[in-house]
């Protein structure tokens, strides 16, 4: 029977409403405030490879088999990162925020959201050239342990390495970029030595809780998925994680500027998204 | 009944830059809808494009902020390395994910949800460009019920992606720049007197 697009339109949404509500109470992901275009394009393109009819006869797979699941949060989860992403943004963090960093005994790093892991690798690299490796401890987290596991192993496609070493070089890296991996068959495997300050944990930044006492955060590309309350809400989070004086960096396209938190921070680097929380007033 | 439009969207690759300003810049700064316009873009560029439409052009034209609200009198166009969506409440979203037809952002990603959200509102326009993208993003504006229109591939700098669009579309009207620039110019005048 043919039926009007407002029809199916409303449909559409109605599934996909139950969908995330039965995603949320069957295996505690909560997806309910990301951006719904983006929801709705990983559920339709997830249907659609599956030759699924309807998201209504999806959402019983989703339900019923956790290894299909796992494939649907790994679509939701959107893992895509790269070493050294947007150069400018590590050139700012070796000028206006290792100098800082430099006077501190001790240094507690959190990456949240950090994918596959070479976004962590990125900073551990200049961390080591900035001569504060050894009295740093990185935390470095995601809700998807899947992504998780390949962070940890830090092998990734040797056909990357070479954009990689072009952004290491535009980020300011002082040596030579083939110093932090070696190449092995069609692998490039993280120098092990980066690896040791460095402890990957599952962490979901919608329902878990704070990390404490961290002097830099880092979490870039994932609040730009959530929509303005959830924002808010995951920039509390890191609020209240971070040390007075401590540094926040989000992705280029992200700000605090519209969360209750903006008063509460200072500008490092205004177009790289590099803030600092105030000293106690 | 004469369609309420609610917003135009725009996308171009090869060729863009010039293509663009010969649309943009003669637009009223009141213009009655807004614009979305992709362009690709390699992924670390500044994105010169919205200076150079800037210094042309009455009409603002702005990089598109994550959960931006969509206003007429304001053209929003991609940022480099990052897809662009439109939500249902007429704002704007960003993504990551992985490229569609080798391109972030993506034509296709935008006017899909372009369609999705506007409907028959809206006028899904294809311009000069080396690729594919936009082919199936115009599909889906005309399936939607929208307008569709593609530049003359006769005219463009580069053919193929208006080509590959009117292949796959048969959209409504095949027009140089200049009868682009005219025909939006026309329906602001038309929805201006009411
Ligand atoms: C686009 S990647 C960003 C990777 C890296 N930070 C970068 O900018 O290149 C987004 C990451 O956020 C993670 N993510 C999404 N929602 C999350 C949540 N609620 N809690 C923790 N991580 C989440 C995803 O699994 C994904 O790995």
């Amino acid at each position: 029977m043919p039926e009007n697009t407002s029809h199916n339109d409303l449909t559409t949404s109605i599934e996909i409403e139950f969908l995330l509500e039965g995603i949320f109470r069957r295996y505690g992901y909560d997806f309910r405030s990301y951006s719904p275009a983006h929801i709705k394009r990983r559920l339709i393109n997830k249907m659609k490879q599956n030759k699924f009819r309807s998201l209504s006869e999806m959402q019983h797979h989703v339900l019923h088999d956790k290894n299909f699941f796992n494939s649907l949060l790994k679509d939701l989860s959107i893992n895509v990162t790269e070493m050294f992403r947007d150069p400018a943004f590590y050139v700012a963090l070796r000028k206006e925020v290792i100098p800082i960093l430099k006077t501190y005994p001790f240094i507690k790093v959190w990456h949240a959201g950090c994918a596959s892991g070479e976004e962590v690798y990125s900073f551990a690299i200049l961390l080591k050239e900035e001569g504060i490796y050894d009295r740093t401890q990185i935390y470095a987290t995601d809700f998807n342990n899947n992504i998780l596991e390949v962070a940890r192993k830090g092998i990734y496609p040797v056909d990357r390495i070479k954009e990689y070493t072009v952004n290491y070089q535009k980020a300011g890296g002082k040596y030579s970029f083939t110093d932090y991996y070696l190449a092995k068959y069609n692998s490039a495997i993280i120098d092990q030595a980066l690896k040791k300050n460095i402890v990957f944990a599952e962490h979901n930044l919608v329902t878990d809780t704070v990390f404490a006492e961290m002097h830099v955060i880092i979490c870039r590309n994932v609040l730009i998925y959530f929509n303005r309350d959830l924002q808010n809400k995951v920039i509390r989070l890191f609020n209240e994680s971070l040390v007075h004086g401590g540094f926040l960096g989000l992705g280029t396209k992200e700000t605090i500027q519209f969360s209750n938190y903006n008063a509460q921070y200072t500008d490092v680097n205004k177009e790289l998204k590099i803030y600092k929380k105030k000293v106690n007033e | 009944m004469k369609p309420q439009y609610k917003a135009v969207v725009i996308g171009a690759s090869a060729g863009g830059l010039y293509a663009f300003k010969q649309i943009i810049s003669v637009l009223p700064v009141d213009f009655f809808i807004p614009i979305i316009a992709v362009q690709h873009i390699s992924p670390d560029s500044e994105n010169y494009i919205i200076t150079f439409l800037n210094n042309h052009s009455a009409i603002t034209i702005k990089e598109a902020d994550e959960k931006e609200k969509l206003k007429p009198g304001c053209v929003y166009f991609s940022a480099p390395n990052y897809h662009l969506l439109i939500e249902k409440d007429a704002t704007l979203s960003l993504s990551t994910e992985q490229k569609v037809n080798y391109s972030r952002p993506s034509i296709d990603v935008m006017f899909e949800t372009a369609a999705d959200t506007f409907g028959k509102g809206v006028i899904g326009i294809i311009l000069t460009g080396a690729n594919q993208d936009g082919t199936a993003g115009i599909r889906a504006v005309k399936e939607a019920g929208g307008l569709t229109i593609v530049q003359d591939p006769t005219e463009a700098e580069t053919p193929a992606m208006p080509k590959s669009a009117i292949e796959a579309s048969a959209p409504d009207h095949i027009f140089s720049l200049d009868g682009i620039a005219d025909f939006l110019l026309n329906l602001h005048q038309a929805h201006n007197k009411g």
